[in-house]
């Protein structure tokens, strides 16, 4: 046979023993139906493909079992026929030696096919149409890489392609698959590229078969006559890697496919020739891909020929078909002695891609002997196909420079093995290169992970700032509504006042107070934005104008009050009428007691003197007196007459009257008590008066009692509020005493011991106070509150006065460590003492009030969901107390193992509690 | 005299419009912010986890830049470290982390049972990687994961825990060949004399 073209000549490129003769000795013998067959969703290159039966289905043969997801990817369908029993990991061949998801399919023994047709006319089909059906097939190229056929038979508008190229070099040592393949299908080869020839329409094809296979060329040319089909069957000189895809191109055509290009790229496209056969049986004959050729080999194995394997058949039963001797196989190798792989489960299945399995023996394939340094001879170089700098690239991968590598043309090494194969040093230089490649890869994935990650963040961020933004303005929005509702209530409160200025009688008085503050507001709030005006203008904010806006109608607003206000001034208030009158009787009344008390005193005088006319005297007196009674009658009459509302005023008044009185009272005893030492017989007189002064006391203290008790369900509030601030004013002297104390305690003066009495006084008045503050509320709200409010408020109550026990303790504690030593500090440690007890019982009668309020909950089953959360927080705080504590040094763990007991107890407590609950 | 007058006149003309062509170009060119900070923050793996004491990537690459050590980035790992210091040219210094080693992806677990649906978790994840509502269960979107750390201290329940990513075929690596022994002929002893004729 003679070229009809040049062949061309590539780089670099090694003759390995062949070992090919072994295995051509038998035809391609039928392997038996396997028992079961093992399916992985990935056997070519793109996304795996999806199951679409599930386990315990039954499946004929050739049924379609998963289904391509994705332009590059490939339906996969059952070998045999039988029931699906498992689907999930599975070991299959990867250099990983890791598991993948298969389908797993049980045979029946039936071997029944699906009903199947191939076309009889597949040319009436337009080009997607084929296509398709091909994808339907599950054809995916089986040379090596499993690259699905569809995709490269579909290549779109923007290739044009000109050259078909059939692969059929097999330069791979041991491999026959294809060899006798064309030996004896050569046929279905043909028919094959007719199909594809038709798809892509080359202008020239081309069959690249090395000169080591005379018999398959020979057949693929008695087939060539009997066939129209036009093409050069080119023969190659045996070097291996000719069968590499780039390599193969620039033999027969010279073209050299450029670094990063695929061959559509320069209007190429190989197949290879189990691929042809493959499309010839799908669309011819409608079989999908279910089995190939694969050359059974090496020197463990008895029969070394080529078998036609159901896919999916685990190597185990190859290996015994052959009748491989597991004593002398040292190693298993799926594809061929250069590139493939070494597997150690006999379970892995045959997929797609497998052509060849290698049973060699520890001669045929001795372990890699250790490297040893370069000692840059430049072998390497001189061999390899890809014309790359084998050397350089070593080093680079060693010294983890990837981005030299990268720059070196790495992704451009095509993994042959051609380099180490050279290598005087055993350098395991393609583990090397590959390396470099997986983190190459890995630094781009995680590159466009982070971009990825950047555009997250800077979208949420954005996110963030919108809705920052969105809720100030909504914000501002309701804060101008509810100006306005402001305004609008007291526009209407305005109208209202005025209205009662002139018609209602009785409300003028609080009504002109009420309208003094409303004006007086309204100026504060005018000048307030006025100033925030000034200041937005100053800066140059914006919302000048609504600020604008604002401060004209404040303005508005404020002169409207103060017209208000000064009108209800000037009109005439009638309720003074019979407030004049009152205090008129009551100044009446004075000036009587007064008038009275002068003639009382001038009779005494007179009396004491024994001169003047004493009857006089005395009946000017009775008719004062009575006088002075009368218009106190009137006065007490005028005043009971008012209405109940006044009865705080009423008390005020009468507790004026009081204090005046006790002073008088106090006048008269020291003027009695000068009298006595003076030894003056006025001082029984006196000591009467005094007498008379003081039931006069009594009988007005009586009075203020009642009316107080009159006015208490009312003034009750007033009362605690003012004994707040009483508290608050005996606080701030208790703080000042001591702090005043201290200062002495420091000085050691001798005051010190004084002035801590006069504290602990100051500080019993303020505990006073406080319990009557504590009852006086505790009143308050246990009156109106209903018969189930207590406990919850109790127990609030209760928490508190435990804070406040708490925190007094904690100070006192402070104190008394603060004290200089040598101090005493016995009155300390017993205010300490007394603290703590009754810390101890407050937190107990809360504790007990706690209780008793879960006892309820858990009787009602009721926070079951809250008890949860907190048993799951607790036991959280356990763990994080137990890492902290694994974490910690040796002396702080102490402290956190304590920690951690009371934490543990904490959760099992409320893990006990749950528990109950849940029960 | 005319001579000097007219070399003063024209240098001063020169001078005067490469003035305006400096000044017109310092204008019309104006590059808006630092570039050098856009290209430190492409380098650094967008994680935002905060480990550099820096509130983000950006923040920090803005450091760098401002002089900040390089070596602070414990996600990006050495090999974050070298691509910096081949950038701004400056020696590339060790890790400064407590495992030097390269940093082990991880991603985020929450373990769902637990998950009391706090959103606690959902408001601390810098790239909203984090899926669920108030009183829902969440969980993790482990694609946009980026391991960052910053939801485990959040959660009150503690269900989250940081898993490194199982191998996949697909992502699946070449290990590092095993440096052989370097030898010397001289050194080379029987035994392997031997393995190596085999």
């Amino acid at each position: 046979m003679k070229n009809t073209i040049r062949v061309h000549q590539f780089h670099g490129g090694i003759h390995p023993p062949e070992n090919k003769k072994q295995s051509t000795g038998a035809p391609i013998t039928q392997a038996p139906l396997p028992s079961r067959i093992i399916l992985p969703l990935q056997q070519h290159i793109g996304l795996p493909a999806d199951p679409i039966v599930k386990v315990g289905d039954h499946v004929l043969k050739g049924q379609r079992v998963a289904e391509a997801i994705g332009r590059i990817s490939a339906n996969i369908h059952a070998s045999i026929s039988g029931t699906v029993v498992a689907i999930g990991p599975h070991p299959v061949p990867h250099m990983s030696g890791m598991d993948a998801d298969c389908i797993v399919i049980e045979s029946d023994g039936q071997d029944q096919w699906i009903e199947h047709q191939g076309l009889e006319n597949y040319t009436e089909l337009t080009k997607p149409e084929l296509i398709e059906y091909i994808r339907q097939a599950g054809v995916a190229g089986m040379g090596g890489a499993g690259f699905p056929t569809d995709v490269k038979l579909h290549l779109g508008d923007d290739h044009i392609v000109n050259t078909l190229i059939i692969n059929a070099a097999e330069c791979e040592p041991y491999i026959t698959a294809d060899d006798m393949l064309m030996r004896e299908r050569a046929d279905e080869i043909l028919g094959g590229i007719e199909i594809i020839a038709h798809l892509l329409k080359p202008l020239h094809i081309m069959v690249g078969i090395e000169d080591n296979k005379p018999q398959a060329i020979r057949a693929l040319h008695d087939a060539l006559d009997k066939s129209h089909l036009n093409l050069d069957i080119v023969i190659t000189p045996t070097k291996y890697p000719s069968g590499g895809e780039k390599q193969l191109i620039k033999l027969l055509t010279g073209v050299e496919v450029p670094s990063g290009k695929i061959p559509a790229d320069v209007g190429i496209v190989c197949q290879n020739v189990g691929t042809t056969t493959a499309v010839y049986r799908a669309v011819i004959q409608g079989e999908p891909l279910i089995s190939r050729i694969i050359t059974v080999t090496g020197e463990s194995a008895a029969h070394k020929q080529n078998y036609e394997v159901r896919i999916g058949t685990p190597i185990a039963d190859l290996l015994n078909l052959a009748n491989v001797n597991r004593q002398q196989m040292q190693r298993l190798i799926i594809g061929g002695p250069m590139m493939g792989i070494t597997v150690t489960n006999e379970q892995i299945p045959v997929i797609k891609t497998t052509n060849c399995l290698i049973a060699a023996s520890i001669n045929e394939m001795p372990p890699q002997p250790p490297a040893q340094a370069c000692i840059r001879c430049g072998m390497c170089e001189q061999v390899c196909p890809a014309e790359l700098l084998p050397q350089q690239l070593y080093w680079f991968a060693k010294g983890k420079e990837f981005e030299k590598a990268r720059h070196h043309n790495l992704f451009d090494c095509i993994e042959c093995g051609a380099c180490s194969y050279v290598c005087p040093s055993n350098i395991p230089l393609v583990q090397y290169y590959r390396f470099a490649k997986a983190e190459i890869r890995k630094e781009d994935d995680e590159q466009r992970k982070a971009d990825h990650a950047r555009l997250r963040f800077e979208a949420r961020l954005a996110r963030l700032e919108r809705d920052k933004i969105e809720k100030e303005e909504r914000r501002k929005q309701r804060a101008i509504e509810a100006a306005a509702a402001q305004a609008a209530k007291k526009d209407a409160a305005f109208s209202k006042a005025a209205s009662a200025t002139t018609s209602s009688t009785n409300t003028t008085v609080p009504d002109l107070k009420q309208l003094k503050s409303n004006a007086a507001i309204a100026r504060t709030k005018l000048r307030k934005a006025e100033k925030a005006l000034t200041n937005a203008q100053s800066k140059g904010l914006d919302g000048i104008e609504t600020l604008q806006a604002t401060l004209k109608q404040l303005q508005l607003k404020s002169d409207q009050a103060e017209k208000a206000y000064t009108d209800a001034q000037n009109a005439p208030s009638p309720i003074a009428a019979p407030e004049t009158d009152l205090k008129q009787l009551k100044s009446n009344a004075a000036i009587a007691r007064t008038k009275l008390k002068k003639a009382e005193k001038q009779l005494a005088t007179a009396e004491a003197s024994g001169e003047g006319d004493i009857e006089a005297l005395k009946t000017q007196v009775t008719a004062l007196q009575a006088k002075s009674a009368e218009a106190e009658q009137a006065y007490q009459d005028a005043e009971n007459g008012t209405n109940t509302a006044n009865a705080a005023i009423d008390t005020s008044a009468l507790e004026t009257e009081i204090a005046t009185l006790q002073a008088k009272v106090n006048k008269a005893e020291s003027a009695w008590k000068a009298a006595v030492e003076s030894a003056s017989p006025a001082a029984e007189k006196m000591a009467a008066g005094v007498d008379k002064l003081k039931d006069k006391l009594k009988d007005l203290q009586d009075e203020l009692d009642k009316s107080r008790s009159v006015a208490q369900p009312t003034v009750t509030t007033i009362d605690t509020s003012a004994l707040e601030t009483e508290i608050a004013t005996l606080q701030a002297k208790v703080n000042k005493a001591e702090s005043a104390w201290k200062a002495a305690v420091e000085s050691a003066s001798p005051a010190a011991e004084k002035m801590a009495a006069g504290v602990e006084k100051l500080k019993g008045k303020l505990k006073d106070l406080q319990d009557e503050l504590v009852q006086k509320s505790g009143n308050q709200s246990a009156q109106p509150a209903p018969d189930a409010e207590p406990a919850v408020i109790d127990l609030k109550a209760l928490k508190q006065q435990v804070s406040i026990m708490r925190t007094k303790l904690k100070k006192a504690e402070k104190q008394l460590n603060e004290l200089p030593e040598g101090e005493d500090n016995t009155p300390l440690v017993a205010e300490i003492e007394a603290l703590r007890a009754r810390h101890d019982k407050a937190k107990a009668t809360f504790d007990a009030a706690e209780a008793e309020k879960i006892a309820a909950a858990a009787s009602e089953g009721i926070d079951l969901k809250q008890l949860k959360i907190d048993a799951a927080l607790a036991r959280a705080a356990v763990t994080k107390a137990e890492r902290a504590l694994s974490k910690a040094e040796d002396d702080s763990k102490q402290p956190l193992e304590t920690e951690l007991l009371t934490i543990r107890a904490k959760a099992e407590q409320l893990n006990a509690t749950l528990e109950r609950f849940s029960n | 005299m005319s001579a000097v007058l007219v070399a003063v006149l024209v240098l001063l003309g020169l001078g005067l419009v490469f003035g305006i062509l400096l000044g017109y170009s310092s204008i019309r060119f104006k590059v808006e912010g630092n570039p050098l900070v856009d290209q430190v923050d492409a380098l650094l793996p967008q994680t935002q986890c905060g480990q550099c004491g820096h509130p983000g990537c950006r923040p920090y690459a803005e450091a760098i830049v401002n002089g900040e050590a390089i070596n602070k980035c414990p996600p990006g790992g050495q090999s974050t470290v070298e691509a910096l210091a081949d950038l701004l040219d400056v020696e590339a210094l060790p890790l400064d982390a407590e495992d030097a080693e390269e940093p082990i992806k991880k991603v985020a677990y929450i373990r769902e049972d637990e998950c009391i649906g706090c959103t606690k978790c959902i408001q601390a994840c810098p790239v909203d990687a984090i899926l669920g509502a108030a009183k829902q269960m969440h969980t993790v979107i482990v694609s946009e994961c980026t391991g960052c750390d910053l939801c485990v201290e959040p959660c009150p329940v503690d269900c989250i825990d940081m898993l490194p990513l199982e191998p996949t075929l697909n992502n699946w690596q070449w290990p590092a060949p095993k440096p052989g022994i370097e030898l010397i002929a001289t050194d080379r002893q029987p035994g392997i004399a031997l393995e190596i004729k085999g």
